[in-house]
């Protein structure tokens, strides 16, 4: 801990205890923030980090321990309460009402009502000063992910924070605009803010923070200086156990199971992106990753390519050889076709069905729908299988899918996919907001489909990911796709470059048009 | 709490239900007697109380079909008029011919007719993307002039003194009395056998599944590839099929001949059973119990306390408002907010 600092610390949690009717989510947590401070809180999915930071931030209350708030013990009895003491949160995913201006949703955001005409010079100066551009007069629905993360920032800035807490922030950005970011950051640290981070990016909060608690299990499992421990050290203490890289060794590719040629396709929805003359192929055993930000056309290429956008276009798709591009989702899944989408509560899983009702929602042809009856008896019996095979952390197969952590959901869901052996699989984002030691089994579990044969396709935001665990890996830039290079030949830098310098962001023209 | 409200509900009817009584000046204790005790206190009564729940539950269960996967007939009172229409046709024309194959001819007859007539929408909606809510509820209008259309011309009984009605039918093809002594029919038990394939097909078939599936979420659906058109198809099918069944059940049961004016409002009520039932086959079968009370009380303080006619849907509404609300406030908490946002000029 870091005792040398003469000012009163922001922030003292002291023997913080919350507990669940099935888990103790914190037990006896201590932590310890102090002004000017960027402080790393670090944890698996289910380590109490969200907990924690909800009573922090006045959520929930705890059933034991103290908050010392610049010195003084308070009680937070809502988000409310904690804004007027001067603590800030970015939520890991924003609220924002997309038909409303930047203006008047941050106007509909703060406790005291201010016009969103009165409030534009606020947030243009707020803007400038920290290096966030933002227009207060712009649509949010036409904003990019990394801008709309930006609008939260500046709406926490307003209320000109003591404590700003982030919850996995850089999961949506550039590697440029993560630069970026840290810059903001280091900025309103070096005026006295102090910084709550939350990430499981170790590289990261090596980069950026001065001091680290780590939660493991509820409980703090230590706390240390970022810059003076390496990944490993890390996430020894966040997991428990030393991780072992998975090694991609190389392995030959067979023939070629998803082929698209000359794709294109107008985007559903008005401020989509266009898919413009794709070019791709993947092959039996191997792994091929696409890169780049959101936005700039990923969505539309996994609906293109899954079969729920079904529309004019250009060009073909071919699965195993056989055309598809005018077949529906469920006939290319006849054809071998798995799917894991971003989205995973309401899209990949029902929320308020069970685990074992989920299973059925991808399991029709894998023994689970006999005659027009559901078998609830293997339906229930795939999701255990699932759940034991992937470590999945829940009540049982009859727990709803929305009770269960984004990771472990994430974890049912990839092996629910797995357990089908589909001869293609396509992955979006496979550990966002995963924790490491999940993260570590999804990608295994990927590597290992490929080893035995699968074509897998990833679109990924982390290039950290892409370059862990892809053979090539390409780059979709404003609709358009790159071609898939070997990975061998490939730099951060170079990628970095293809994402930003290409073209210029598409959400920023689409605004103009 | 999803049991809860329509308990809830139910008990604010009632509260409401006695300070209007004694806004009438009546007495409101007396008056609810007369309302929800007096029309069961016979053999006769509760046969009625099961008469008017059949075609309530029908329509209700085939509508909750569709309902839980957010397709909304509306229309529910026009399918059961064309199944009156087509079974009653049949009825009229070739009961002679069909000899012992009527009664089953002229039920499939209703069930055809209901469900051809709830085809339109989800043709409309399946191809134009119309919304099925307002086509399904303005042919409620059209089938209910075309069957006057019908009796005021092809179909009207020539010895019937210019009333807009048929002839009577064959007491061959009428339906069987549950028993003697009251008016309830067999159609009761088309709906217990129609309550017990609800229950398979929600609980246990998996077009059921895709059906609540898309309901609960969508995209969740999209992504499984259940297609949104075969749930349309499915949910206007079976609702219409149900309908039409309620339809010709009433026809060739306690009516017998065709006329103009063949249900108080059955289709557009089940709505409300639908939800108050909150789409199970056992509480929509309980609400249509509830809901055929609401229309047996409303008659007897019709005649007992010359209130008007309109104390029935009074009732109907209350049930209804107050399950919105339930709903509502059991989902959300109301918060007073310090002052309004100033509009930018």
């Amino acid at each position: 801990m870091n005792d040398s600092s003469p000012a009163t610390p922001r922030l003292i949690l002291s023997g913080i205890t919350k507990r669940y009717p099935t888990i103790l989510a914190n037990d006896h947590v201590d932590l310890r923030v102090e002004v000017g401070e960027i402080h790393a809180l670090m944890g698996e999915n289910g380590a109490g980090k969200s907990t924690l930071m909800k009573i922090v931030y006045g959520v929930t209350r705890p059933d034991a321990g103290r908050i010392e708030w610049n010195g003084a013990e308070v009680v937070i009895h809502s988000p409310a309460e904690a804004r007027r003491l001067g603590i800030g949160m970015v939520f890991q995913h924003f609220a924002l009402f997309e038909t409303l201006t930047v203006a008047e949703n941050i106007s509909l955001a703060l406790d005291e009502r201010i016009a969103p005409a009165a409030l534009a010079p606020r947030i243009r100066a707020v803007a400038e000063r920290y290096g966030l551009p933002v227009d207060p007069a712009r649509l949010v629905h036409s904003m990019s992910v990394g801008e709309r993360q930006r609008v939260e920032i500046v709406r926490c800035l307003l209320q000109s924070p003591k404590l700003l807490i982030m919850d996995e922030p850089t999961s949506v950005l550039t590697p440029q605009a993560v630069l970026q970011l840290f810059e903001t950051l280091r900025r309103l640290a070096a005026e006295g803010m102090s910084i709550l981070y939350i990430s499981h990016k170790l590289e990261e909060i090596r980069t950026l923070c001065d001091t680290a608690t780590v939660l493991r299990a509820g409980r703090v499992s230590g706390t240390a200086r970022p810059r003076e421990e390496t990944n490993a050290s890390l996430a020894r203490l966040m997991v428990g156990s030393d991780l072992d890289d998975a090694p991609l060794e190389p392995h030959p590719a067979g023939e070629v199971r998803l082929e698209v040629r000359g794709f294109s396709m107008k985007a559903r929805d008005p401020f989509g992106t266009a898919l413009r003359d794709i070019d791709l192929t993947v092959r039996a055993g191997e792994i091929v990753g696409i890169a780049g930000v959101s936005g700039n056309g990923q969505r539309e290429l996994l609906a293109a390519l899954s079969g729920e956008a079904l529309g004019q276009h250009e060009g073909s798709i071919s699965l195993g050889g056989r055309r598809v591009e005018s077949l529906g989702a469920a006939a290319r899944r006849d054809l071998g076709l798995g799917f894991v989408p971003e989205e995973r509560l309401g899209r990949g899983a029902v929320p308020a069905m069970s685990l074992a009702q989920n299973a059925l929602l991808t399991g029709a042809h894998a023994g689970m729908v006999r005659l027009g009856l559901v078998q609830s008896g293997a339906a229930r019996a795939s999701a255990r299988a699932t759940i034991a095979e992937f470590k999945v952390k829940c009540g049982s197969e009859l727990s709803a899918a929305e009770r269960l952590s984004g990771g472990n959901l994430q974890k049912f869901i990839v092996g629910r996919e797995i357990r089908l052996a589909p001869k293609v699989l396509l992955v979006a984002q496979p550990t966002w907001g995963v924790d490491v030691g999940a993260a570590q089994m999804i990608h295994q579990a990927l590597i290992a489909l490929r080893n035995a044969g699968t074509a897998v396709l990833v679109i990924s935001e982390e290039l950290d990911e892409l370059f862990a665990i892809c053979d090539r890996i390409a780059v979709l830039t404003a609709g358009r796709l790159s071609k898939p290079e070997p990975r061998a030949s490939l730099t951060v830098e170079k990628i970095g470059l293809l994402m930003t310098g290409a073209t210029q962001e598409p959400t920023q023209s689409q605004a103009h048009a | 709490m999803r049991i809860a409200s329509p308990l809830i509900a139910s008990a604010a009817m009632l509260v409401t239900g006695f300070l209007i009584f004694a806004f009438l000046g009546k007495d409101p204790l007396s008056a609810l007697y007369m309302f929800f005790i007096q029309p069961l206190d016979s053999l006769y009564g509760v046969g009625e109380l099961v008469l008017k729940a059949t075609p309530l539950a029908l329509c209700a269960l085939g509508l909750a079909v569709g309902f839980s996967a957010n397709i909304w007939n509306i229309g529910a009172e026009g399918q059961l008029t064309l199944g009156a229409i087509c079974g009653g046709g049949v009825a009229l024309f070739w009961s002679g011919e069909l000899g012992r194959l009527a009664l089953p001819v002229i039920l499939l007859a209703g069930v055809a007719g209901g469900a051809a007539w709830a085809a339109i929408p989800a043709v409309l909606r399946t191809r134009f993307n119309t919304s099925e809510i307002l086509v399904s509820l303005m042919l409620v209008y059209i089938a209910q002039l075309l069957l006057a259309y019908l009796l005021h011309g092809a179909w009207r009984d020539p010895e019937g003194f210019n009333f807009p009605q048929s002839k009577a039918f064959d007491d061959a093809v009428i339906l069987p009395l549950l028993m003697d002594g009251q008016r309830a029919n067999i159609s009761f038990l088309f709906m217990l056998a129609l309550a017990s394939l609800s229950w398979i097909f929600s609980r246990r078939s998996f077009a059921g599944y895709r059906m609540i599936v898309a309901g609960q979420a969508p995209d969740a659906a999209a992504y499984a590839g259940f297609s949104q058109r075969r749930n349309v198809w499915l949910a206007f099918l079976v609702s219409g099929g149900a309908a039409g069944l309620a339809g010709v059940c009433e026809v060739v049961g306690p009516i017998g001949r065709l006329q103009a004016d063949i249900s108080p409002g059955y289709g557009f009520a089940a709505i409300i059973v639908a939800f108050v039932g909150r789409l199970h086959p056992i509480g929509i079968v309980l609400a249509a119990l509830l809901m055929s009370l609401l229309y047996l009380g409303g008659e007897s303080v019709q005649l007992g306390l010359q209130l008007p006619a309109a104390v029935t849907g009074l009732f109907q509404g209350l049930l209804l408002f107050y399950l919105l609300a339930a709903d509502l406030f059991i989902g959300f908490r109301l918060r007073r907010t310090p002052a309004a946002i100033k509009v930018p000029a």
